[in-house]
Order: C-alpha cells, then structure tokens, then sequence
C-alpha cells in the first residue's frame, strides 16, 4: 500500500502546479484518513444502502453519460469481456459474506492489468480521443470542483455513495448474467462503464502519452509527468468526494467515500510502461551488438593478425559456435575487459580444440545382425581331460594323456631280392648309380665348391688392394695366408668331386651297356629300365675360354704357392749358406790358424775336422718349373674335367622300356615270374617292442615294388623307446617268413604331420635263398661271366619309405608326450653333431643361443646346407625383428595388481583363505578367519607345511618296514587325488540333490496306498518307524553316541581246573564221540567241585571300548550268558569335524571283549574267613569282537550274531558242548565252531550316511557293453531293489571296468602249494588264510565317500591293502586256478553290511568263504556272516538271484537254472570274450626273514615299552623265562594255524612253569602297521592286572608268507607265582 | 582390546517379515533362517523362525500379515558370505495338506538404517506333467531338500522353479565398527561438504 500512497502524494502536488488549485493540501490528509475510516465502515454499510438506494441508479449514470457514449465503442468491446473473469472469483460467494474491499481491490487490479494490456496491445487506437477524454475529465472534475465544496455537499455524497453502491449491484448483477456480456445490454454496460469510467483514463492516457512523446521528443521528464497525470486527475476526483464526505462530518459515510478513493488513488501508480523500463534498463543493463567486430579492435595498435594455420603450425578445430553468439561475445569482451586478452593472435577470441572426438570411443553398434553376431560369437574350446596322478601307480605303468604318432608306410622297393633275375640286378644298380648320380647333381658340391674358390680368390684379391688394407697390415697379411690355404684345399675337394661326378657318370654308362649287352643276351627283356644319354651342347669358345682361364688361375695360383715355397725353401737356404759360410770362414780362421799352429803342432791339426761334421753345402733350391706345372695341372683337369668343347652328358634313366612278354620268355624266366607273383609283403609295425599294427599284405610287383600307402595312427601313452617295422614276406600259401626288420628313427619334436618328408630307411637280411629258376637268389653267389668267374653275393635288401611324425590335436598342439618322459641318455652321442640336437628344440626359438651355437661351430656362411640357418641367425642377430625373450599374456595386468605378488603372497589372511577355498583338510572347515593379519598365529599354518614337506619323505618311525612305508604313502597319495576328483565331483548335483519329488506311483504303490486308507487306525502289532536322520551338520562332541546293546553270548568258553591240581589237562582225551555221550548237567559238578570258591564254570562280562572310552555290563554266569544291556559310548568326531567327508574317515574301532571275572581269595590266614572275605577280583580275557565305526555308521545299525574272535589257544579255559545247540544240526554246522555274542548297535541319533559319488568314469568298454550293463541293472533293480548287482566297477586309476575282467585264474605261491600236496582242502584253506593275511583297509575309510576302487590282484598284493573285494577277488583267481569252480558273490553280510564272498562248490556242497578272516562256512551254517546274496559273478558271467529269497541258506545255487538265476550273457547277448584285466600270473618274492625277524624284534621291544607305559604305578616285571618259551611255542602255533594245538602246548607250559598261575594268550593278526597291534594289545587288558608280584611275559613271532605277507604273533600273558 | 581396534564387526538385524502377496493361497505361515559363511557367526537372537498361521485380510489388498519379528546379532571378520535370510512359505493345499508356497531368499541389508525389501517367491516345478498331477493329488508338491538351498548358488541349474507370490520384508540394520575394520557401507560422508564448484570454463 505505501508505495501507492506515496505516489498519492506525488500526484497530488503535482496536480497543484498544474491547475493552480490551492486547498489541496487539506484534502489529503483526509483522503487518508477517510480510507482508514472507510476500512471499518465498509463492510456494515454496504448491504443496507444496497438495498435502500437502488433507485438512484437511473439518476446516477446520467451526468456521466458523456463519457459512456463516447467510450462504449471502444470499451465495451475492449474492456467489457476481460474485466469479467476476476470478478467471479471474488464475487462467487456474495458481497454478504465476502469483505467488499477484498472485491474492490480485485476488481482493481484486474483493471490495472487489463489497460496495461491493452496499452501495450492497441497502441494506434486512442489517438482520437486524447484530447477529448482530458477535455471531459476537466469538464468532469470541474464540475465537481467547481460547485464549491460547501454547496455541494450533499450532491457529492449522494453521488459517492451511489457509485459505489452500483458498484456493489453491479458485481451482483456479474453473477447473474456472468457469461453473455453483450455490448450492447444498456443498463450492466452502462453501470460498468461508469465504473470503470474511473479506471480508464490512466491507462488511455499513459499509454497515449509515450505516443505523444514520441512525436515530440520531449524529454524523459516530461513524460513522465505527463504519465503520472491520469491517475492525478482520477485522485483528485476522489479527493473531492472525500472533501464533501469530510464536511459532511459524518464519520461512517465519510469512510465509505474514502473507500472508493482508496481504490483509484492505488491504480495507476503500479503501472510500469515497457518503455519507460527500457529507458530505465538502458541505463543499467547492457546489450552488446551482435555486429562483426572489425579485426583492428581486437588486436593492439598498429598489429597485423597473423595465422597460425598459414605458418604451418597446428591448431586444432575450433568447437563450432554460432556467428553470432562470437560476435556478441567479442563485443561483450571488447566493452567489459579492456584488455585484449582474450583475443589471440589471429583477432578471434582464444579457443582450446574442440574437445568431442570425431568419432565415438563406443564400439559401434552394427546394424547388421550377422555382423552383430560374429562379433558375440562364443568360443567353443574343447574340454581339457582330467590328467589325474597316476604317475604314482605301482603296478600298472600307463602313463597319462594320449599322444599320437603318425607313421606313414608309402612303400617297399627291393634293391635286392632272391626273385631277381640277372638284368634285375643289373637295373637295381643302374637305378641305384642314378639316384646316386641325381643325389650328387642336386647337391652340385664340385658346383659349390668352383664358386667357394672364385670367392676365395675374389677376396684374397681385394685384401692385397693396398687401399683397403691400410688398418693392420698383419691381419690382413694373416687372413690373406688363411685364404691361401683354404684356396689350396677347396681346390683339392673341388677336383676330387670333379673327378668323383665323372668316374659316376662312366659307372652309369657302362652298366647301361652291360645291361644292354646282357638282353641281348638273354634275347628278353625283364625290366622297363632305359637310360638316355643327353648330350647338351656347350658354346666351344666359351668353354674352351673358361677352362683355360680356369687353368690359367690354377697354375698361377700353385705358380705362387710355389714361389712362396720357394722364398722360404730360399730363406731356409739362405740361413743355411750363411751357417754354412760362417762356418766355412771359421774353417777357414781354423785353417790358418792350424797352418800357424801346423807349424808348431803339425799333428794336431791333422784331427781336427774329423770330430765334427762337415756341414754340407747347402744346395740352393730349384725355381719352379712352370711348363712342368702347366702339364701337371692339365693333366688332371682332363682326368676330371670336361674337355672343352665336349657336350655336357646328362644321363636320363626312364622306364619306357618294354618288357618281353610271357610267352616268349624261356621257361626258367617264366618260372621266375610266376614265383615272383605268387609272393606278398606285408609290414608289422612294432613300437616299443609290441606289435601294434599290421599292413595289408600286398602282392610283389614284377618290379619289386610294392605300395602300401597306409598311414597308422598310434594312440600312445609312453614315449617311443624304439621304432620297428618288420618286413614279413609270404610265398603262396606258405608260412611268412622275416625278410628283416627296419629301424625307424623316432621323430623329432618338431616334426608334426604333414610337414614331415617321406624317408627311405634301407634294410637288408642275411638269409640264404637258392632259386631253381632265373632268379638270382640271396646270399648266394653268382656271376654274369659265362664261365662265372667274378662272382657276386648279394643279399636281400631294400628300401621303405616311409614318414614318421607326431600328430597335431584338433587345437593344432601337437601330439607329443611331455619332453621329461624322454630318455635323453642315448641321444646325448648325437649333441655335437646336429644343430637341433644340441640345443635342444627349444632353442631354435632362442636366437642368441643358435647364433653362439653357430659362431662356436665355425658354420661355413656359405654352405646351402646352412643358408636358413644363417639367414634366421642375420636376422636374429641385426635386430630387424625383435623378438622378445618374454611373453606375456595379460600386459594390463600389472595396473590393476594393487599390491605386488610378494606382498599378495605374504599375506597371511589371504593365505588362509585360499587354503580354505582349495578345501585343503586342514582348513576346510576353518571358521572366522581373523580380520588381520597380526591375528593369524604362525602355528595355524605349520601342520600343513609339515604335512607338505613330509608328502615325499618316507618316516620309517610309525611303519618300520620300509616297504608298509611307501605303500602307506603311496595310498596316501592315490587317496589324496581321488579325494580331489571327489572334490569336484561334489559340486555336480541332480534334481534329487535338491528337491525332494514323489516318484510316480505305480500301480502297486497306488494299490497299497489305498489300502493303507483301510488300514487301522492302531494296529495290534505295530510297525517300527524309522528313526529321524539328522545330517551332520550342527553337531557337536558329545551330541553322538554309540548305543551297543549287548544281547546275549553262545558257548563261551569255561575255565578248567587249575594247573596245581590237573597235572594232565581234563579234556585232552575228549573225543567227538564223548561230546555226545556227556550230558552238561553232569559237567557241573564235576567242575565245581575244582574250583575253591565254588564259582560257576565261568562268569563272563562284556567290556566295549571306543575311542579309549570303555563300558562294561555286569557279570553274567555260565557260557550262555544272558546280558540285555545297554551301553552308552560317546563319539567324538576327529578335530571335531562333525561333516559327512569327516565322519566317513574316522578309522576307530568299536571293541567288544569278552572277559571272565575271576575272583580269588587273598586270605592267608584260613582262620580269619569267619570275620571277612578277602578276594581279587581279576579278569580274563576270552575273546574279542570288533566293529570299524564306518560299519555302523553306514549301516545306520548293526544287528546280529557274531563270531568271537577267540584266541587259539586259551590257558586253562575250553569249550563247554552244550549238547542243546549240537542235538539239532546235521555235521555240516559242526564246521562252525566257536563262540558267539549277539548284538545290537547303532548310533544315537541317526546320521545320514554320506552320498556315493555317481561320477561317470571313462571307460574303456564297448559301448553296447555298457548299455547292456545298464539295462541288466535297471532291470534287476526294478525286481529286487534291495539286491547287490554289480556289473562294472572303478579300477585304480578311475575306469570303468566290467567286473568279469577281474576274475582269472591266478596262481597262488608255491610255497602254499607245496605245504599238503595231497590235500585239496586243506591247500584250499591255507591259499584263504594266506589271503586273509592280507591287511583289511576299507575304501570307505582311505576313500572319503563311497566310492569303491577295485584294484586287480597284482596291485592288491603290490599295496598289501584292500577291502573285501580285493581279498574276494584274490582268493577266487586262486580258486579258479586251484581248478575249483568258484564264484564272487556279492550280497551283504554282517557286520560289513554290502560285500563280497567267495563261494566255491565242493563234490556235493557249497561252500561260502570269507576272504577277509579267511573261515569257510557251509551253505546251511546258520552263523554265516553272509545274509543275503545279490549276485554270483564268474570270470565270464554275471548272475543275478531272481529267487525270492536271498538268505543262503534258502537259495539255490545252481546258476544253470535261468527261473533262479538271470545272467548277463545270454544267449541274446553272448560272451564276447573279454581280456582279463589280471595279470598273465602273479610273481612271488620270497620275504626276507632276516627283515621279518628284525621286525620281529622291534615290535616286541615297542610292544614291551608299551605296555610299560600302560602301568605308569606299577612295577612290570618281565619274565624272561616264560618268554623264550612262549617264543619257541608260536611258530607252532603258525604251523597249524592255531588249532589242536592247545593241549600239547598247556602240557608244556605247566611243566615249564609249574609254580605260576598263568593267564595269557596268543593274538594273531595280519601285518599292516604297529598301531593296531598295539591297540590289540591294549583292548586285551592284560596289563590291567595290579598284583604286586605279577610277571609279564610278552613274545613276537612274524611269519613271512611270500610278497611280504606278514603273519604277526603276539603272545602276551602275565604270570603269578602260586603260594 | 579395544586399543588395539576390534578384530571383529558386528552386523545387529531387526525387522519383521511383514506380509505377503499371495493372490490364491489363504492360511499361509512362513519359516524363516539365515544362511551366512564359514566367517559369520551368530551371537545373539534366534537364527530360525516359524511364524503364526496368518488369513487373508478381508479387504480389497488381501494381504497376509504375519508381522513376525526378526532379531539376530552376527559377528564376523569378513564380509564374504554375508547373512542371507531364507523364507520359505507354507500353507495348505485343497485336500488340507501342508504344502510349500514360496521359497525365498535375500541378502541382509549393508547399510544401517531402515531397509524394506520385497522377495518375490518361488516354488521348484514338478519335472512332468504326470508328477505334477500326482504331486497335487497326493499332496506332496516337490520341495528343496533344504530351503537353504536357495541361498546357494551351486546346482541350481537341474531345476525349474515358478514364481508365485511376494514377501514383504523390514530389516532395521545397525553396524558395529565395520568402518574400522576398512568396510565402507554407510552412506557417503560427503554430505556437508559442498559439492566441487564447476570450473572456469570458457565465457560463453
């Protein structure tokens, strides 16, 4: 509002000046304070008056009605239609309830708009009327003014009043005819108009004005206050109402009338005309031109521009600007910045080159959709094979990869063959002489050499230039004599193969005419063989020319050398005469003097020159003789040179020739002929001393060539050690016979396929052949002569000609085996010779080294022979190509390394989470790896470098015998590698790994499904429902048990009466007979009565021990104990490591021991029995069963009947009959002795057994094979699901391998053999327990995750290892070769659960072996381990049992009964005849004692200190008595094998040790490591026993059985001595 | 200890599964359980879930809300492996049996602060037609042998799963020393600072 007002003001004031109207000031300060009042008045007043003073509307337009007549035209039209849209919104809600000076001052502004609008818009439209709008608003405020402003008053109030009340109406009539306004509506337009009649003039006016101004040119200041004149005037009218309102002196209306002031006072003030702004903005703001700035302003005074572009330098491209947008920036710089730096040299403005590049760095999108997808192609590469390791195998020697040698066999050409007739052997020649002769031409050396020599003495003539040699004259002196020489000898090789060409060119021509001769002869002719003499003719002149020259050069040549000999003979000569003459004159000195001294010693002189020698004269030497020489050297260039002028002969050997037909051949000849066709040839081609393949043989031709044209691909593994091709000749249908064998060099690397050149490799033979016909024979000597003198012996012989070299793979690498398998010895010889050779292949690409190699050698540069050696070494050496001697891949690489590779490597916690991501054991399972390294303990890392470092050493310390040592480690190794391809099998999954998927139900399902709805709700006898499995994931120590529930026992042995009563033990008489006769109750008694306390015959208890914890139930009684108990044993995972890899590997043992509580008085003193019982309680063992934790926990539970193992020989217990158990069974049970214990053990809770790895392994069966394998399992699976059939299984080094292949008869040693020739069975049972000697070592445990690896009998006795299939195997090769027939069966037993047994079939019954334990059971013995048979497996058939039931007990074993038995081959698909995979037969070596008895020895010793250790708080006596004894008794007990030995040896024992109550027994076990020996040891308890006064006696024995089979026995046994 | 600067980070979760988006299946509940690596270890709060049996709402979103809430405290040394929560959805099918609806997985947010996360579900496909109606019949739909194989990317590749439905997840996340140990996952710091002002260029 202020500023209006102050605009009010100016307004005003100058209203005064210019109408000289005084009093004006008075009428402001009411004005002002009218609005104010009017403010409050308003908004009461309005509605009343409204109403009341409607009828002044006709009365007030009128004295206004000059102005609406005039403006209607151009308002109405203008004005009238926008003023009504503000209106409406500020009327919609009615003047009632809405503030009327809200509206007014809508109404007003909206007015203000609207003429500044149309000022701007109708510029030309008002001219008319400016001079009457002014003329009338004079009239007008005149007539307001005029009156006087007391008369009046009351007129001016009205009026007042009434305008704004039709104002008010006015508005109200808006809403009501808002929307047609039409000009012509009298009483709305008219009362608008006059309304706005008061807007109006301002804008009419202000926006004539600039008009006027315009065409004046009036000064700014004027204008404007000829602007501010309309709202003057408009004020000033109001200030008038105000005036009267003011004197009318009544308050509430005086505020109205000012009201309506307020409103027109405000208006024209906010008008701002465009034109004065631009005035205004033309003071402030700055436009630049967009004119071109003339050159001359942008650069300094008196400055050329000057172009860089046009001196030549480089400016890149300006960015592209708009002409303009230059110009006004040029502008703008040369207004604002007086400096000029912005301008550059040239007058533009100073610009970096355009910054976009020309073309996008973006690879091209190509519209192109083929295009598109060559470039996204995907790169198929061929799967690289798995190399696994099994460079480690023992026995198998097959090396890993496959590589390929191609050997290429062209052909066969005879030079000699006994069918050659005599012309053939003629023709064999003349073709050999030529091949010599084309060989020679081709290597043209005398040509070579001729060259050498004009070389030679090219250079010897620049070095005597004296220009040239002006830098040392001694070298070049020097060189120049080396030239000399070297002229000399080149000259001589020159002539000597001059000559050499010559004498073969005379061969040729006189063997052609020999043979020539010889058909004439024999008036036919055999071979096609025609030499043709071209004589090529020379240009005499030229020739003569050159040969003189050439002879010129020679004589001058030798003419120098001759001087030169001469000059020295002559310097020799010279030195010579001047001794000579020195010594002449010496003489002659002498001379006189002897005359002088003649004269007094006359005799003296008389002896003197007779001491010493005369020198002689020396003669001086002869000049060369140079017509001499002449003749010389023309003498021997006709020797060995072409005359000149003589035609150069070039022999040209064809087979144009025609051979004489048949028919008119002699008959010997035909003969001949016919002998010659009846024969073939074929090659075999031998590698490494195998055949591995053969040609076709192919008939001999008449010109004993024969082709082959086969090309061989050998498939092979090692690397060639040699290369043969057997050259085999067959006549008729006779038998082959060897011509010879031809030795094929073994490729170089380098050599690959299609680059290797077709070679001719001679052979010859010795053999004798004498033909009845023309054919010459071999070996045979023969002549051409009629009267056969110059005789002649020729042997077959010949060429093959053939390409060997290595095959390139589908990727272009070629097929080589890698260069370490490469014996590199027997090539050593060869090193000097051959460039290749010598630094090896690999070299060639090494330049520096081929150039030394070259320099050191002295290559002659100019040798053809060496033209692309030296050419690759001149290129190599001037550095034209730079090879680098580095390739690198990835050159980026080292940018984005953000730390260097030492720094990477140093890193401990990237160390250990490699580690971890290898799934290295160690760190498999390695949780919360530290965040830093400081962290990270050096400790974590040292198990696992120890275990690195130790992968190679072999500690004899845990194995003793070395050889258990390597094989420990070679296992070690085969199981690291299989656990790797586990390793990699484990990420490969099937739908069933994830998602667990109903199978389709068949019908039966569907059926038993639905009567399962029948079912009962609660059956009376309740099915057991399988346990929740609990995979081993979140487990922890503690969280596992074994439950062993420990049933009951059978025929435990019972104790005997005590050694100091029984002198001769009470059972040895016992016969089988007696067995029967007695009854148990009467043994009873009788024993009871031995024993002092009045014990029972025994009171055993059982005593599990796992993993060193140890359970025992209560004492039982009786040897049929009755124990129902259950014991719990915790199981700790190793490192605790509960995952399934883990829980597989855990190699513990579950011993069960059988123990018989002893209890023994202590009392000394009889007489205080009365007051107390003093015992010991002590106990024995009797037996053990052990259970490896891999069975139960595959097995889930292991439920059954078991065998006790039960020492051989047990002092003072034996077996009680009880008559009940033998009563019902037939004599076959009787094989069956012993005791056994019934037993139920599973873990708690459930672990999920660990999956078996269905990895396909390659294989190299058949392909129908193996489909029909398939089908026969899924077959036999759909029958009997729960059925063993196996069909092929995985050999060592990961193949698939049908399992027939296995089964062979082998021979088991000698030794075994020979020990009861005459006793099949027996022999049988030694073979199965040699066999069982073989230490056990399940797969399960060496290979994490079930995978089963059979390994044939040569490796199994090589590793002295194996698991049931092994032994199984072994002991069914040696069956088959014992001529038993024999069958693997594969079924499941306990405790092993799937395994496999040997069934052999005796006269008239079967038997079933264990290979593992070596015990033999018949079909129907109920204690058979076996419980179920799946299949039989023969060495050439698979039988399945489709019987319904699997006990063997209840099958039948007649696998020729196809309704029980279903084979694989049939005669549907028949025996193929497959090779064993078995050796031919197996090698024995004798084991040496002297190693088994130190062995021997050794384990006693630890065994002792063992079990030393084991009583840390005792004394452990050892008696050394009772040891030897003990040491003589176990080689017996080996003897017999631990049987019926018992009684002798307890007779023995007791006379030996009468006064000792003793208690020991003897164990057997294979040899495998100490470690279960000691365990054995330790599960017996004997060092448990705490008797003060005990005694231990501890005795080894080691049986060595062939191939380091070790039969270990330990006798343990402590003593006390009997009070 | 804390001289020395802490060894380990703490990554503190709270939230709630918060509903679901299951346009034909009603009565649905949801299990819930984390998946982390060999680093991670938790230390508070319970790692697996069974939330309540939630029906649809009755207006017009047919939402299923279960609100059921998440709190786990992980510590770990590295931020391989990062926790990922697995939800898997059951309800009944027609004949009444419990089927699986959706399994789902995601990786707990990085950033501390107020996350919500959107799974879509899936369910593994029968492999025939045949299976599929069986499956249906019997009431035994094909399920992941564990539901934490989702979370894994191993052996994926032998199924066919579809998708059927959403789960509406709210993680409050709150980081302990992460920056300390050289892992930056909050939001930038540079928020005060003011941005680079833009160089002179050339007065155009």
């Amino acid at each position: 509002m202020n500023p209006k007002e102050e605009k009010v003001k100016i307004i005003t004031e100058e209203f005064d000046e210019n109408d000289e109207d005084t009093g004006v000031g008075s009428q402001k300060k009411t004005s002002k304070m009218a609005r104010q009042e009017r403010k409050k008045r308003l908004p009461a007043a309005g509605p009343e008056e409204m109403v009341s003073e409607n009828p002044h509307l006709g009365n007030q337009p009128e004295p206004l009605q000059e102005d609406s007549d005039t403006r209607p035209l151009s308002m109405t039209t203008r004005r009238g239609p926008r003023s009504l849209p503000p209106i409406p919104s500020a009327s919609r809600t009615g003047f009632a309830e809405f503030s009327m000076r809200e509206r007014m001052r809508e109404k007003l502004q909206a007015a203000r708009s609207k003429a500044e609008s149309t000022l701007l818009q109708e510029i030309p439209t008002p001219r008319p009327r400016r001079f009457q709008s002014p003329g009338e608003k004079e009239l007008e405020t005149e007539f307001g003014a005029e009156p006087g402003e007391e008369a009046q008053k009351t007129e001016q109030e009205d009026d007042s009043q009434s305008r704004s009340r039709v104002k008010f109406r006015d508005s109200v009539r808006k809403i009501k005819t808002k929307p047609p306004v039409p000009p012509g509506f009298p009483s709305a337009e008219e009362a608008y108009n006059f309304f706005t009649f008061n807007f109006d003039p301002e804008p009419e006016e202000s926006e004539e004005k600039p008009k006027a101004k315009n065409r004046d040119g009036t000064t700014q200041e004027e204008e404007e206050g000829e602007e501010e004149e309309p709202p003057v005037q408009g004020i000033h009218k109001t200030d008038e109402q105000l005036l009267i309102s003011a004197t009318e002196a009544e308050a509430f209306l005086w505020g109205l009338d000012h009201a309506a002031a307020d409103f027109v006072a405000v208006r024209p003030a906010d008008y701002e005309s465009a034109h004065v702004r631009l005035q205004m903005e033309k003071e402030l703001l700055f436009v630049p031109s967009r004119l071109t700035v003339p050159t001359y302003k942008k650069l300094p005074e008196n400055v050329q521009p000057r172009y860089l572009e046009d001196e030549g330098l480089y400016i890149g491209t300006r960015p592209d600007v708009p002409r303009t947008c230059q110009n006004i920036m040029e502008n703008r710089l040369l207004t604002q910045e007086p400096g000029r730096r912005w301008f550059g040299d040239d007058g533009r403005i100073v610009a970096l080159p355009n910054p976009i590049k020309p073309f996008p760095s973006r690879p091209p999108v190509l519209t192109q959709e083929q295009d598109f997808r060559a470039e996204l192609e995907t790169l198929y590469k061929k799967a690289v094979k798995y190399v696994h390791r099994s460079q480690h195998m023992i026995g198998s020697g097959d090396s890993p990869g496959n590589f390929q040698l191609d050997i290429d066999i062209s052909g066969l050409i005879f030079t000699h063959h006994p069918c050659f007739s005599r012309e053939h052997v003629l023709a064999a020649k003349l073709a050999q002489l030529y091949d010599q002769y084309l060989a020679r031409h081709q290597r043209n050396k005398a040509k070579f050499l001729t060259d050498k020599l004009q070389a030679l003495r090219n250079a010897v003539q620049t070095g005597l230039n004296p220009e040239k040699t002006h830098k040392s004259l001694d070298t070049t002196q020097k060189t120049i004599n080396e030239y000399k020489s070297e002229i000399r000898q080149t000259r001589k090789l020159r002539d000597a193969e001059q000559e050499k060409d010559r004498m073969l060119l005379k061969t040729i021509i006189k063997v052609w005419k020999e043979m020539k001769s010889l058909r004439e002869f024999q008036r036919f002719t055999n071979t096609p063989l025609k030499l043709v003499l071209r004589k090529e003719k020379v240009d005499q002149k030229a020739d003569e020319e050159a040969y003189e020259a050439e002879i010129q050069a020679e004589i001058s040549e030798l003419l120098e050398e001759h001087m030169e000999e001469h000059e020295q003979k002559m310097e020799a000569y010279r030195a010579a005469y001047q001794q000579w003459k020195a010594w002449k004159k010496a003489q002659r000195a002498k001379k006189k003097k002897k005359k002088q001294a003649v004269e007094e010693h006359p005799e003296e002189e008389m002896g003197e020159p007779y001491p010493e020698e005369d020198p002689v004269k020396p003669v001086p030497p002869e000049p060369t003789d140079r017509t001499l020489m002449e003749h010389q050297v023309r003498e021997r260039a006709a020797r060995s040179r072409r005359r000149p002028g003589e035609p150069l002969l070039v022999p040209e050997l064809s087979l144009a020739g025609s051979v004489t037909p048949n028919e008119q051949c002699p008959r010997v000849e035909v003969l001949r002929r016919e002998d010659v066709k009846r024969r073939s040839i074929y090659l075999k081609v031998i590698f490494n001393d195998k055949e591995v393949s053969r040609t076709d043989s192919r008939p001999l031709g008449a010109d004993f060539r024969v082709h082959f044209g086969q090309i061989f691909n050998l498939q092979i593994f090692n690397w060639p050690e040699s290369l043969t091709l057997q050259v085999y000749e067959t006549v008729g249908h006779s038998g082959t016979t060897l011509l010879a064998e031809v030795f094929l060099p073994i490729p170089e690397t380098t050599i690959v396929t299609g680059r290797a050149p077709i070679e001719e490799v001679e052979f010859s033979s010795n053999q004798h052949v004498t033909l009845d016909h023309e054919g010459v024979g071999s070996g045979m000597p023969f002549s051409f002569e009629a009267d056969g003198s110059n005789q002649l012996i020729l042997m077959t012989s010949g060429k093959v000609s053939n390409s060997v070299a290595w095959a390139i793979g589908e990727n272009g690498i070629p097929l080589i085996p890698p260069l370490s398998q490469q014996n590199i010895g027997f090539r050593s010889a060869l090193k000097r010779a051959d460039a290749i050779s010598s630094i090896g292949t690999s070299g060639l690409t090494d330049l520096k080294k081929l150039a030394k190699w070259a320099a050191e050698s002295k290559l002659d540069p100019n040798d053809p022979n060496n033209a692309p050696l030296m050419q690759l070494i001149s290129v190599a050496t001037s550095g034209e190509s730079y090879v680098p001697d580095f390739f690198r891949l990835e050159q980026l690489q080292q940018e984005f390394n953000f730390v260097s590779d030492e720094e990477l490597n140093r890193s401990k916690r990237f160390r250990l989470l490699c580690l971890r991501s290898q799934e290295v054991p160690e760190f498999r399972n390695y949780k919360q790896i530290p965040a830093y390294d400081r962290e990270i303990m050096e400790k974590v890392f040292q198990d696992y470098e120890k275990r690195l470092r130790d992968r190679n050493v072999i500690e004899t310390k845990d194995h003793i015998d070395p050889h258990r040592a390597m094989v420990a480690k070679y296992l070690q190794q085969v199981r690291e590698s299989v656990i790797n391809r586990f390793l990699i099998a484990k990420h490969h999954f099937l739908l069933s790994d994830l998602i667990v998927e109903e199978e389709v139900p068949n019908i039966s399902i569907l059926g038993l499904s639905l009567f399962k709805l029948a079912e009962q709700k609660r059956p009376l006898r309740p099915r057991r429902k399988g346990r929740k499995k609990v995979t081993a994931q979140n487990l922890s120590d503690g969280d596992i048990k074994v439950l062993v529930n420990i049933i009951r026992a059978y025929d435990i042995p019972v104790r005997k009466a005590t050694a100091s009563k029984f002198q001769q033990p009470s059972r040895s008489s016992r016969t089988f007979s007696e067995k029967h006769a007695a009854s148990p109750t009467t043994h009873s008694p009788t024993h009871s009565a031995d024993y002092p306390l009045g014990q029972v015959l025994v009171r055993p208890f059982v005593e599990v021990s796992f993993q060193r914890t140890i359970c025992h139930t209560t004492t039982a009684e009786g040897p049929n104990p009755s124990w129902n108990e259950e014991l719990e044993l915790p199981f700790r995972a190793p490192n605790g490591d509960y995952s399934t890899s883990s829980l597989q590997s855990v190699k513990d043992d579950v011993f069960i021991n059988i123990f018989d509580e002893v209890l023994y008085d202590v009392l000394e003193d009889d007489r205080e029995r009365g007051s107390g019982i003093h015992t010991r309680i002590e106990r024995h063992w009797l037996g053990c069963v052990k259970i490896p934790f891999s069975t139960i926990y595959f097995q889930a539970k292991i439920d059954g009947t078991f065998k006790i193992d039960i020492p051989p020989v047990l002092l003072g217990y034996s077996k009680e009959r009880s008559m009940i158990i033998e009563r019902g069974f037939d004599s076959v049970r009787s094989l069956s002795e012993g005791s056994y214990i019934t037993l139920f053990i599973t873990m708690e809770p459930q672990l999920v057994p660990g999956e078996s790895v269905r990895e396909k392994f390659d294989s190299q069966e058949d392909e129908k094979l193996l489909q029909a394998t398939e089908k026969f399992q899924a077959e036999c699976a759909l029958k009997f699901p729960h059925r063993q059939c196996l069909t092929t299984v995985t050999d060592i080094s990961g193949k698939t391998v049908f399992i027939t292949r296995y089964l062979k008869p082998l021979n088991p040693p000698q030794e075994l053999l020979e020990a009861c020739p005459n006793n099949p069975q027996a022999t049988a049972e030694l073979v199965a327990r040699y066999v069982s000697l073989i230490p056990f070592l399940p797969d399960t445990v060496s290979f994490a995750g079930i995978c089963d690896l059979w390994s044939t009998s040569d490796q199994f006795l090589d590793l002295l290892a194996g698991d049931e299939e092994e032994h199984a195997v072994l002991l069914c090769n040696y069956f088959l070769s014992l001529g038993k027939k024999a069958w693997l069966v594969m079924g499941s037993a306990i405790p092993e659960g799937p395994t496999a047994y040997v069934l052999t079939r005796e006269q008239s019954h079967y038997l079933i072996w264990n290979p593992c334990s070596g015990h033999f059971y018949g079909q129907f013995d109920t204690f058979c381990p076996l419980k179920s048979v799946g299949c039989l497996i023969g060495p050439d058939n698979i039988w399945f049992n489709i019987q319904r039931h699997d006990s063997p007990l209840r099958i039948n074993f007649d696998v020729t009964k196809p309704k029980l038995w279903k084979s694989f081959f049939s005669r549907s698909l028949l025996y193929p005849g497959l090779s064993s995979v078995q050796p031919e037969e197996l090698i024995y070596q004798r084991t040496d004692k002297a190693a088994a008895a130190e062995l021997q020895d050794r384990i006693e010793k630890i065994l002792k200190e063992k079990i030393m250790d084991w009583r840390p708080r005792h004394l452990t006596r050892w008696n050394r008595y009772c040891t030897s004894a003990l040491r003589h008794f176990l080689p017996l007990l080996e003897r017999s094998r631990g049987e019926d030995v018992e009684d002798d040896h307890r007779g023995e024992l007791l006379k030996q040790l009468g006064d000792y109550r003793f208690s020991g027994f003897p164990l057997h076990m294979p040899y495998s490591e100490l470690k279960p020996l000691i365990e054995a040891v330790y599960s017996t308890g004997v060092h448990n026993i705490d008797v003060p006064n005990v005694e231990f006696a501890l005795a080894v024995y080691i049986h060595p059985y062939p191939k380091n089979v070790l039969s270990v026995w330990i006798y343990v046994a402590s003593l006390i001595r009997n009070r | 200890m804390a001289a020395a600067g802490p060894s380990v980070f703490l990554l503190m979760v709270n939230g709630q599964v918060e509903s679901a988006q299951f346009p034909e299946y009603d009565d649905l509940y949801c299990k819930y359980c984390f998946v982390y690596g060999q680093d991670w270890a938790p230390t508070a709060g319970l790692e697996e879930g069974i939330s309540q049996i939630t029906s649809k709402s009755r207006d017009v979103r047919q939402a299923l809300v279960w609100n059921f809430p998440i709190d786990v405290t992980f510590k770990s040394t590295n931020p391989y492996g990062w926790p990922q929560i697995v939800l898997s959805v059951y309800g009944p099918d027609v004949f009444g049996n419990d089927v699986v609806r959706g399994y789902g997985a995601v990786h707990l947010p990085f950033s501390p602060g107020r996350h919500k996360r959107t799974i879509p579900m899936f369910v593994p496909e029968s492999t025939s037609k045949l299976q599929k109606f069986t499956s249906w019949f019997m009431g035994r739909r094909p399920e992941y042998t564990d539901p934490k194989v989702v979370a894994q990317g191993g052996g994926r590749e032998v199924t066919r799963v579809r998708s059927q439905g959403f789960v509406t997840l709210l993680f409050n996340v709150v980081t302990k020393d992460m920056r300390k140990l050289g892992y930056d996952t909050g939001p930038s710091d540079t928020q005060g600072v003011p941005g680079p002002s833009p160089p002179p260029g050339l007065p155009l």
